[in-house]
């Protein structure tokens, strides 16, 4: 039995700009998301990519079409209303991590749940238990200065985990990252969508990724232009050994 | 974590705090001394009319303050007073500029303050040396020690001469100072006129004392009513008018509110700079903030944080330098004085500086594109 979709955008439009310099950066997308499933969005660079994850993610507002996310319409939402979904609903992971360079690791996954209004035992609690599904149970002191890229890309991951979203979007999540922490990140994303039950969506133009994709949907000049659903995926690819990786750090 | 990531973020730069909290500091410090200045003038131009035991004074029309009463009211005036009811004694001071001439040559300017201590209405306070009783002694006069060099006298006993008459220092006071820079030469009445060369029985002032239960504004009215050509004024009234006169329409308060202003001002301007480039340097963060779900008030808590704690640092350095110049001013000609009230008071304008100075980083966050997190 498949799984609910949780998010669902209809006939996306977005344009950017203003005057003579606007452009239809999507023309009409059609995507939805479901609980548990990793799904790859590709295409090349001007594609439209970041700007459907924008939108599906609330931080941008289509020009025309509708976003739902579990059965509440992002339609004329304020911006504070937008902040409000995002804080319920959406985690996001940076290409470039995005983290609070004064912040430890557990407080960088703290502050994510502290926006959330949630109170310091439950922020310490849930960014613990987060830190420790992606393995860094022994960084929690540790500022990002002092991480190697994945570690960091890690405790990003943690920081869009612990506020247990509906959603997480990740955006070029491999793109700074050597070969072997490209692959633990993404084996850890798809871990997160079937162990979690999130519904999880990743922004890529890196073909080591998918492997790990239950759907790779493809976008060219701002329309959906193809799709693949996986049914093996995963198979062959090993489970994201927290063991081991924490044994290499070391 | 909202105190937590404006702490981090405010010690990030540690240069960026050093000139913040010297902004601050050095606001602090020049509204603390100019306030504290204030203050200390203040308290020499009214310490006279508030140590007087009486509520009513009555002057000759058009004194402007306590030591430019002229010498101008006679008995009648007395006598009409103490006629209209309600009124219990009526006090003849006499208070006047004369020249103080020093036993060794030379002389100064001072203000002789003649009043009997019988009648209870302005005795000289805080007398350290001799007694009130050595002042009604033959020659007899009170001065403070702050001014006996200015006097060119060492202390009880020696002599000098003030415009006619030979007097004699037998009461030593402290902490009765002039913002006139004119010592305050306590006496009796009678030597006071004597020395003044008073015509007849004139003073400068009737202090009135008031009987219980009476109503001072309705007495106020009434005296007015019976004593043309003087002025009937409330303690409150007469001590605004001394502080008009000499603070305001001298200049002299304008330029100390002035300077406290303008130390307001430029910490603002210090503080909302860093801020500012403070809040500009973490724009990143903040969109991150915003998307991770982030309200605008969460951001502007964090901003409002970090001025609140550079407010903190700040007051606590500035009020150690300020509480320093406060001591070291004592002995002064002009002490600085520093209150319970004042420093609370300096703390909420510290407090409203640096909100205030956050206004400009706050409208900056206020326009973050959140999705700048992704064009990183």
């Amino acid at each position: 039995m498949s799984q609910p979709v949780v998010l669902e955008a209809v006939d996306i439009v977005k344009e950017l700009g203003e005057g003579a310099g606007r452009v239809r950066a999507l023309k009409g997308v059609s995507l939805s998301l479901r609980a548990g499933e990793l799904t790859l969005l590709m295409g090349p660079s001007g594609s439209g990519k970041t700007t459907l994850l924008s939108i599906l993610g609330c931080i941008l507002t289509p020009t025309s079409g509708s976003v739902r996310i579990k059965d509440e319409s992002v339609d004329g939402l304020t911006p504070e209303q937008l902040a409000d979904l995002r804080r319920r609903h959406i985690g996001f992971v940076f290409q470039s991590y995005n983290l609070f360079p004064t912040l430890t690791a557990i407080e960088n996954v703290r502050l994510a749940l502290d926006v959330r209004g949630m109170s310091y035992a439950e922020t310490m609690a849930k960014g613990e238990a987060a830190l420790k599904a992606v393995g860094l149970a022994h960084k929690l002191r540790s500022y990002p200065r002092n991480m190697s890229g994945g570690e960091q890309q890690r405790v990003a991951v943690a920081r869009a985990l612990a506020g247990e979203p509906t959603v997480i979007l990740a955006d070029e999540p491999t793109a700074a990252l050597d070969s072997e922490n490209g692959h633990a990140v993404m084996a850890l994303l798809a871990q997160i969508a079937r162990d979690h039950n999130h519904a999880v969506l990743a922004v890529t133009h890196d073909p080591r990724t998918h492997a790990y994709a239950d759907r790779i949907v493809r976008i060219e000049d701002g329309r959906i232009v193809g799709e693949d659903r996986r049914p093996e995926a995963g198979k062959n690819v090993k489970k994201y050994d927290l063991t081991r990786r924490r044994k290499a750090n070391a | 974590m909202i105190l937590t990531l404006a702490i981090r973020n405010l010690f990030h730069d540690r240069i960026r705090l050093i000139v913040t909290l010297v902004g601050i500091l050095f606001s602090i410090v020049l509204v603390a001394v100019q306030l504290g200045l204030y203050l200390g003038a203040r308290k020499m131009i009214i310490d006279m009319i508030e140590n007087s035991n009486g509520e009513i004074w009555i002057t000759a029309y058009g004194a402007k303050s306590f030591e430019e009463g002229g010498i101008l009211l006679t008995p009648r005036e007395r006598h009409a007073a103490l006629a209209v009811p309600g009124v219990k004694a009526v006090v003849p001071l006499v208070v006047s500029f004369a020249e103080w001439r020093k036993p060794g040559g030379g002389s100064t300017n001072s203000v002789v303050v003649g009043t009997d201590a019988d009648d209870n209405g302005l005795r000289a306070w805080n007398i350290v040396e001799g007694s009130q009783e050595a002042i009604e002694a033959p020659d007899g006069v009170a001065v403070d020690r702050s001014y006996l060099s200015d006097l060119g006298v060492t202390g009880i006993g020696d002599t000098a001469q003030i415009e006619r008459g030979r007097v004699r220092v037998r009461a030593i006071t402290e902490g009765i100072r002039s913002f006139t820079m004119a010592p305050y030469i306590f006496t009796t009445l009678n030597r006071a006129r004597a020395l003044l060369g008073v015509p007849g029985e004139n003073v400068s002032y009737y202090l009135v004392q008031v009987a219980p239960g009476t109503d001072i504004e309705r007495l106020r009215k009434d005296l007015s009513s019976r004593l043309p050509n003087t002025e009937v004024l409330t303690k409150a009234e007469f001590r605004d008018r001394s502080l008009d006169q000499w603070l305001f329409s001298t200049g002299a308060g304008v330029a100390l509110i002035g300077g406290a202003i303008l130390g307001l001002l430029v910490g603002t301007v210090i503080v909302a700079q860093t801020l500012y480039s403070s809040t500009k340097d973490h724009l990143n963060e903040f969109a991150t903030l915003r998307a991770l779900g982030s309200s605008s008030g969460y951001i502007h808590k964090v901003i409002l944080a970090q001025a609140g704690l550079s407010a903190v640092l700040g007051y606590v350095l500035g009020m150690a330098i300020a509480l320093t110049v406060v001591v070291l001013s004592t002995h002064t000609a002009l002490p600085i004085i520093m209150t319970p009230g004042l420093a609370v008071s300096l703390f909420l304008l510290t407090l409203f500086m640096c909100a205030i100075s956050a206004v400009s980083a706050i409208m900056k966050v206020t326009k973050i594109d959140p999705a700048m997190v992704f064009s990183r």
